[in-house]
C-alpha cells in the first residue's frame, strides 16, 4: 500500500530522513517526514543554522544537514504539516527522546507517563514526558518530549494521555 | 455539547438568555447562531419537508442552503444558521411552508449612516474573504477608494474558522494559522481608503454597475465604476438514502460550528471525502474533543496532503481509500452509517459493508464556485471541472466579459486562500488601473508581475494540477471571446 492510499510512509521512504547511526550517536537532530511537493517552505526559513534546504522552487521537498542541525527544535512548531520530531539517541545505554508538536489538550505534565503511538496510531508502549515547551513564539503548537526505549525513537510520533482508570 | 477546552481557541461568548423551543424553556448565548444554540442544547431537528415530511437539520451554516428554516416570533422559514439568538424569542420547528401571520411587520428603523442611495464608489468589493480583503488592499495602497461588502456580521470569508496553520511561503503568511491571517488583512485594510460593510448581502447587480444591498432588513444601491466578485465558493452535496437526515453536515457547516460557535457536532463523526479539507476538518474534530470514527474516500488514492493525513493517521483514526458511505441509519437523526469498499467503477463490492457507530456524517466531497451574482449580470460563463464548476470567463487580469467587472479567489475557480489572496491582489491592481496616472503604470506593472510570479509558484507543483489545467482553458475562452468583438 502506498503512502497515498492509509496515509503511512514506506520505510524505504523514511529511510533517507533518518541520519546514520553514528551522527544520531552525537546528539538529536531534526527528522523531517515531508515527502510531498507541496507548496511550503517555512521549515527553512525557521531553521537558525540554515540545515533545512528545498531545492528549486517551494515546490520542493526539505532536507536537513545532519551535520550541521544541533537538534535545537525550532523548525518543529513553524511546520504547518506538523512533520517535523527532533529525535535524540545520544542518550544512556536503552533510552531516547522523541520531541514532537502536540496541539491538543490537555497538555501533559513533567513526570507523566503516557502510551506511546507510532505513525499508524498502534500501541508502542510507554514514555515520559521529560519536557513540555509552550513559549509564545510557538504560536499555540507546544513541543512535547517523551523519553522512551531507544528501539522505539524512530517510530513514537504521537502518544495518549494514559487514561487512569484502565 | 459545548466545547470547552481548545488547544487554539478560546471562545467569547455573550451573556446566557433564556429562550423558548416548542414551549420548552432552553438557555443559549445571546448573539450566537439559533442553530448553534438549539445544537448545543441536543436539538438537531429544525424542520420537517415540504412534501414527505422528512426531518431536517441545518447542511452548510453559512445561510446558503435554506435546510435550517424555522419559525421564530411567529415568521415562518427564518434562517437560523445565520440569525443571532436573542432573549426571549421564540423559536418553534417548521412544517412545510409555514404561515405568513397576518400582521404588519415592524418597519426597521432608518440608520442615518446608511441612507437608501450609498452614491458612487470606484470600486466595489463583493465578499470580504482573502481574495476581497487583498483586493481591496491592493487597490488602496495605490490610492483608490474601495467598498468591501459581506454578508457576514464579521470580515474574513473562510478563514475565520481556520485554526491551522497555513502552507506557502513567507509572503502568503506561512505557517501563520487561517483566523490570524484574516486578523492580519483585516488590520491592514484600517489603515487605507476602504469601507467595510459587514452584515450586508448584495442581492443582485443591474444595469450601470448598480448593486442592490440589503442590510438591517432595508434596500440599498451603491453603484461603481468597477467590481470586483470574491464572492467564494458552497459545498457540494452527496446524495445517499438518509442524506437529508440531520446530523449529516458539509465540512465547513462543521468547522462553522466547532470554531466559530464552540459547540461539538456530535460526539464520533464519519468523514466522507479526504481531501484536504476532509483531512484537516478530522484533525480539527480531534483538537476539539470529537472522535472521528473513519475517514472515507472514494478514489483509489486519498487527493490531500501527506502531512495531513499523518496527522489524523497517528492519532489513530483509518483512512479507507475505494470506499464510500452506502446509506445513514436513524429516523430523526444521524444513529449510524454503513460503508462499503468499491470497485473501479464505483460500484459498492457485496460483502464489505461495514456499520459504523456515529452520530454525525461529515461530507467534504468538493466545492463549487458562487457565481450567480456574475450570471445574473450577464458575464459569460462556461463549465470547467478542473475549476469545480460553472465559472465567469476571464482573462489574465481577472476581468470577466462584462467590462469594469472582475472575479477572483474561489469564485474564479476552487483552489485555496494563498492564491485567493494573490488573485484578489491581481483583481484590485487590474480594476485600479483606469483611475491611475500614466506615470503610476510602471509600477502598477511591476506589481502586477510580481502577483502572476507568485501565483505560477504556488500552482507549479503537483497539487496545482488542475488550477494550471482550469486556468489555461479559462484563457483560451477568453480570448476566444476577445476575438468575436
Ligand atoms: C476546511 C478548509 C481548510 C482550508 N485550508 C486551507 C489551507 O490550509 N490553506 C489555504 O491556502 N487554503 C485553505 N482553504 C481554502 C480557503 O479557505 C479558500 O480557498 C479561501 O477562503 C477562498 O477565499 P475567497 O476570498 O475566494 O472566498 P471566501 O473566503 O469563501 O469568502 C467569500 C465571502 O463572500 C461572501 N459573499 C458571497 N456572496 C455574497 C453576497 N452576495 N453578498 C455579500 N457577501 C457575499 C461570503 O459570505 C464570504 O464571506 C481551506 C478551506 C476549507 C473549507
Ligand atoms: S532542529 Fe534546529 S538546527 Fe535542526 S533543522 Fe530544526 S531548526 Fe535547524
Ligand atoms: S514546513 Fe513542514 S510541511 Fe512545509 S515543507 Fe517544511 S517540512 Fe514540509
Amino acid at each position: 500500500m502506498s503512502h497515498r492510499q492509509d496515509g503511512i510512509l514506506e520505510r524505504r521512504q523514511l529511510l533517507p530522513l533518518v541520519p546514520s547511526t553514528e551522527r544520531s550517536a552525537c546528539g538529536p537532530v531534526a527528522i523531517i517526514e515531508c515527502v510531498e511537493n507541496i507548496p511550503c517552505d517555512p521549515c527553512v526559513e525557521a531553521c537558525p543554522k540554515g540545515a533545512i534546504r528545498i531545492e528549486g522552487d517551494m515546490n520542493g521537498t526539505p532536507s536537513v544537514d545532519f551535520d550541521t542541525c544541533d537538534g535545537c527544535g525550532l523548525c518543529v512548531s513553524a511546520c504547518p504539516g506538523l512533520a517535523i520530531f527532533v529525535v535524540d539517541m545520544s542518550l544512556d545505554a536503552g533510552a531516547a527522546t522523541v520531541s514532537l508538536p502536540y496541539e491538543y489538550t490537555p497538555l501533559p505534565s513533567v513526570g507523566d507517563t503516557v502510551v506511546t503511538l507510532s505513525r499508524e496510531g498502534k500501541v508502542l508502549g510507554e514514555g515520559t514526558v521529560k519536557r513540555v515547551l509552550q513559549a509564545l513564539a510557538l504560536d499555540r503548537t507546544p513541543i512535547v518530549t517523551l523519553s522512551v526505549p531507544a528501539d522505539h525513537a524512530m517510530d513514537v510520533r504521537h502518544f495518549l494521555a494514559k487514561d487512569v482508570t484502565a | 455539547m459545548r466545547i470547552t477546552e481548545h488547544p487554539i481557541l478560546k471562545f467569547e461568548k455573550g451573556p446566557l438568555v433564556e429562550f423558548e423551543h416548542d414551549g420548552r424553556k432552553l438557555k443559549g448565548h445571546e448573539g450566537e447562531s439559533i442553530a448553534a444554540a438549539l445544537h448545543a442544547a441536543g436539538v438537531r431537528v429544525l424542520r420537517h419537508s415540504i412534501k414527505l415530511d422528512r426531518p431536517r437539520g441545518f447542511f452548510c451554516a453559512i445561510g446558503r442552503c435554506s435546510s435550517c428554516l424555522m419559525t421564530v416570533d411567529g415568521v415562518p422559514n427564518v434562517m437560523t444558521c445565520v440569525t443571532a439568538l436573542s432573549a426571549g424569542m421564540r423559536i418553534e420547528t417548521q412544517t412545510g411552508k409555514g404561515i405568513i401571520p397576518d400582521v404588519h411587520f415592524p418597519t426597521p428603523p432608518t440608520d442615518p449612516d446608511y441612507p437608501r442611495d450609498l452614491g458612487n464608489v470606484p470600486l466595489a468589493i463583493v465578499g470580504a474573504g482573502p481574495a476581497g480583503l487583498s483586493a481591496a488592499i491592493a487597490a488602496g495602497q495605490l490610492g483608490v477608494r474601495s467598498v468591501v461588502i459581506d454578508e457576514n456580521p464579521v470580515p474574513g470569508g473562510q478563514l475565520i474558522k481556520q485554526t491551522h496553520m497555513f502552507f506557502g511561503s513567507k509572503e502568503h503568511h506561512a505557517r501563520v494559522r487561517g483566523i490570524d491571517i484574516g486578523a492580519i488583512l483585516v488590520k491592514e485594510i484600517e489603515d487605507l481608503p476602504v469601507d467595510c460593510l459587514t452584515g450586508t448581502t448584495v442581492l443582485g447587480l443591474y444595469p450601470g454597475r448598480m448593486l442592490a444591498l440589503l442590510r438591517n432588513g432595508r434596500l440599498h444601491r451603491l453603484t461603481a465604476d468597477s467590481v470586483i466578485l470574491a464572492t467564494g465558493a458552497s459545498e457540494n452535496m452527496l446524495a445517499f438514502p438518509n442524506s437529508d437526515l440531520p446530523g449529516v453536515y458539509g465540512a465547513g457547516a462543521v468547522q462553522t460550528l466547532m470554531n466559530v460557535d464552540g459547540v461539538a457536532p456530535g460526539k464520533r463523526v464519519l468523514m466522507i471525502g479526504a481531501g484536504n479539507i476532509g483531512l484537516i476538518v478530522s484533525y480539527q474534530l480531534l483538537q476539539a474533543g470529537v472522535e472521528v470514527a473513519a475517514v472515507v474516500e472514494g478514489l483509489p488514492e486519498f487527493g490531500g496532503y501527506h502531512v495531513h493525513a499523518a496527522k489524523i493517521r497517528r492519532a489513530g483514526v483509518p483512512i479507507m481509500t475505494s470506499h464510500t458511505v452506502l446509506r445513514a441509519l436513524g429516523t430523526d437523526r444521524v444513529e449510524g452509517a454503513v460503508i462499503s469498499k468499491i470497485d473501479g467503477d464505483w460500484r459498492p463490492i457485496e460483502g464489505t459493508e461495514v456499520e459504523l457507530d456515529v452520530d454525525t456524517i461529515c461530507l467534504a466531497v468538493g466545492l463549487t464556485p458562487n457565481c450567480e451574482l456574475a450570471s445574473q449580470f450577464g458575464c459569460d460563463e462556461a463549465y470547467v471541472a478542473e475549476l469545480g464548476g460553472r465559472v465567469a470567463i476571464h482573462d489574465a487580469s481577472l476581468e470577466t466579459t462584462v467590462p469594469g467587472v472582475h472575479i477572483a479567489g474561489d469564485a474564479s475557480g476552487i483552489e485555496e486562500a494563498s492564491t485567493a489572496m494573490l488573485e484578489g491582489r491581481l483583481a484590485g491592481l487590474s480594476a485600479a488601473a483606469k483611475f491611475l496616472h500614466d506615470r503610476e503604470m510602471g509600477e502598477l506593472t511591476r506589481l502586477r508581475s510580481e502577483a502572476e510570479e507568485g501565483l505560477r509558484a504556488l500552482r507549479a507543483g503537483p497539487f496545482g494540477k488542475h488550477a494550471r489545467a482550469g486556468k489555461r482553458k479559462m484563457l483560451a475562452l477568453a480570448s476566444a471571446r476577445g476575438g468575436d468583438s
